[in-house]
């Protein structure tokens, strides 16, 4: 599993930051930071995706 | 397979605001296909729309407009002021599309981090203690609404905007005048004027006298004009207390009545977050919109909606399609975390999100500790619905412990 974050559509909702907070935070603008580029695939993560209002947070295989 | 458009698509006559058992959506909203024709407040006919992902798809397009005075509103005719001034004023980005949004959006974001947010966690928990105090000295029964779920929220954003909280009768009651669903033009015009003046005092306050709130920090910026300000200001005061005002009351409410999840959140109170997120997505406060207008045609969920056409989404349908949630009828305060429509979706989500996710934990926990008898004074027939209003909740919630 690979985690792609397009940082430019972000609209620092912050859902990430607060689901999965060992892979997410926000920088001072409130914009994603990606803490851990080849995370562990926990049910968090993927729920954190599958929330993010902007769509930013993908997967792809390998 | 194919079954004539006819039968498939009826127009919905207009938005079925009025719940079922107090809080559900109106059977029709769940019964109807995910899209739908919808005769709107102004005479139009768009679509209304009540699947999840159609939902979903809508609110994040950006060929879909959320410029209302564009287009049509689900309960009440879109104000006069607001068409002719082609919108609610600079700074009021509800209401705008990107880039123009974005723009005012982007100043905004840092003051609502989660970050943020955590930091506010004390200082929220001890304003929800000290109006537990006063809804406990007003003694047996008392009015939850004005006692607990409407100063809470009120003394937050007050706080953080810097707004006197002194001063609240200026603001409370032209918000809540401006979210009735049959308010009339003058009615409008007037409380909307009443809200610009008031907030434009707070406003040349803070040019004389800064402190150490978002208005001021607004105005140290130099980034903006007073009287985008003014609008910001004006959005963040009404959207920030009218809502969790309205998700504290009605939630309580709904605890109330199913005795076994209360159970289950005194047993456990490490399980408030998730049934704070579950309450959000059971109830759906936001009754009838979010509305769009397309820019041009678009297809969703194989309808094609014309340029012009209007969009209404209906938060409480979508939040209790199956699509979402397995068996979304069933209240369940453990139900893991849902994606959920409550905040909305796309670029304009709730701003106040995680402000408002710490407001109600820390209320319905303090709520919870402080009576462990809470109990609805009156019989649920006879606590007043607002299902007059644009945001769905109680008037009054009377309770005795
Ligand atoms: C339980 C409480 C709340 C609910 C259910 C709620 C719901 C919503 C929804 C559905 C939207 C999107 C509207 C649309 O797409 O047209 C929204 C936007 C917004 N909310 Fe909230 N809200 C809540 C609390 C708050 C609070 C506490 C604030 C405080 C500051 C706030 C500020 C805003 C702002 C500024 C927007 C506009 C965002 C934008 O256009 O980019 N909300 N809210
Ligand atoms: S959930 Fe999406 S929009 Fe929100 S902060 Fe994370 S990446 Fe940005």
């Amino acid at each position: 599993m690979k985690m792609l974050v397009d940082i430019p559509k972000c609209i620092g909702s912050g859902q990430c930051a607060l689901i999965a907070p060992d892979v997410f935070d926000q920088d001072d603008n409130g914009i994603v930071v990606v803490l851990r580029e080849d995370p562990q695939d926990t049910p968090e993560l993927r729920e954190a995706a599958a929330v993010c209002p902007a769509a930013a947070i993908e997967f792809a295989a390998g | 397979m194919s079954t004539p458009l006819t039968t498939v698509h009826e127009t919905v006559p207009g938005y079925p605001r009025v719940r079922d058992d107090y809080v559900d959506p109106a059977r029709v909203l769940l019964d109807l296909p995910a899209i739908s024709p919808l005769t709107f407040a102004g005479g139009s006919v768009g679509w209304l729309v009540t699947g999840f992902h159609e939902a979903r798809s809508v609110l994040y397009d950006p060929r879909f407009s959320a410029e209302r005075w564009r287009g049509d509103d689900t309960v009440r005719p879109i104000p006069r002021r607001i068409r002719e001034n082609r919108g609610l004023g600079p700074g009021s980005f509800l209401s705008m599309d990107a880039p123009e949004h974005d723009r005012y959006r982007g100043l905004l974001t840092k003051f609502f981090t989660v970050r943020r947010m955590r930091a506010l966690e004390p200082r929220i928990a001890e304003i929800v203690e000290s109006c537990l105090d006063d809804l406990e000295n007003a003694g047996r029964p008392a009015d939850l609404v004005r006692h607990f779920a409407l100063p809470v929220p009120s003394l937050v954003i007050c706080e953080m905007l810097g707004v006197p909280y002194e001063q609240r009768a200026g603001f409370q009651r032209a918000s809540a005048r401006l979210l009735r669903q049959n308010v009339t033009e003058a009615e409008f015009e007037e409380n909307f004027s009443a809200l610009i003046a008031f907030v434009d005092d707070t406003i040349r306050a803070k040019h004389a006298e800064p402190g150490d709130d978002l208005i001021s920090a607004l105005v140290a910026s130099g980034e903006l004009t007073d009287t985008e300000i003014n609008g910001i200001a004006r959005l963040l005061l009404v959207a920030g207390h009218e809502t969790t005002m309205n998700m504290l009351s009605l939630g309580t409410f709904t605890l109330l009545r199913h005795p076994d999840q209360m159970a289950r959140l005194r047993e456990d109170d490490t399980l408030v977050p998730l049934a704070v997120e579950e309450l959000l997505r059971y109830l759906s406060i936001v009754n009838a919109f979010p509305v769009r207008v397309a820019l041009e045609d678009v297809e969703v969920g194989g309808i094609l909606i014309t340029a012009g056409t209007c969009v209404a989404v209906s938060v409480p349908a979508a939040n209790r399609d199956p699509e979402l949630v397995e068996d979304p009828a069933r209240l369940d305060v453990g139900r893991s975390r849902s994606s959920h429509l409550a905040f909305g979706y796309g670029i304009h989500q709730c701003l106040g999100q995680h402000l408002a996710r710490t407001e109600l934990a820390a209320g319905y926990r303090g709520l919870l500790k402080r009576f462990p008898d809470l109990r609805l004074a009156v019989a649920p027939e006879d606590v007043p619905m607002r299902s007059d209003m644009i945001i769905y909740g109680a008037h009054e919630l009377p309770v005795t412990w």
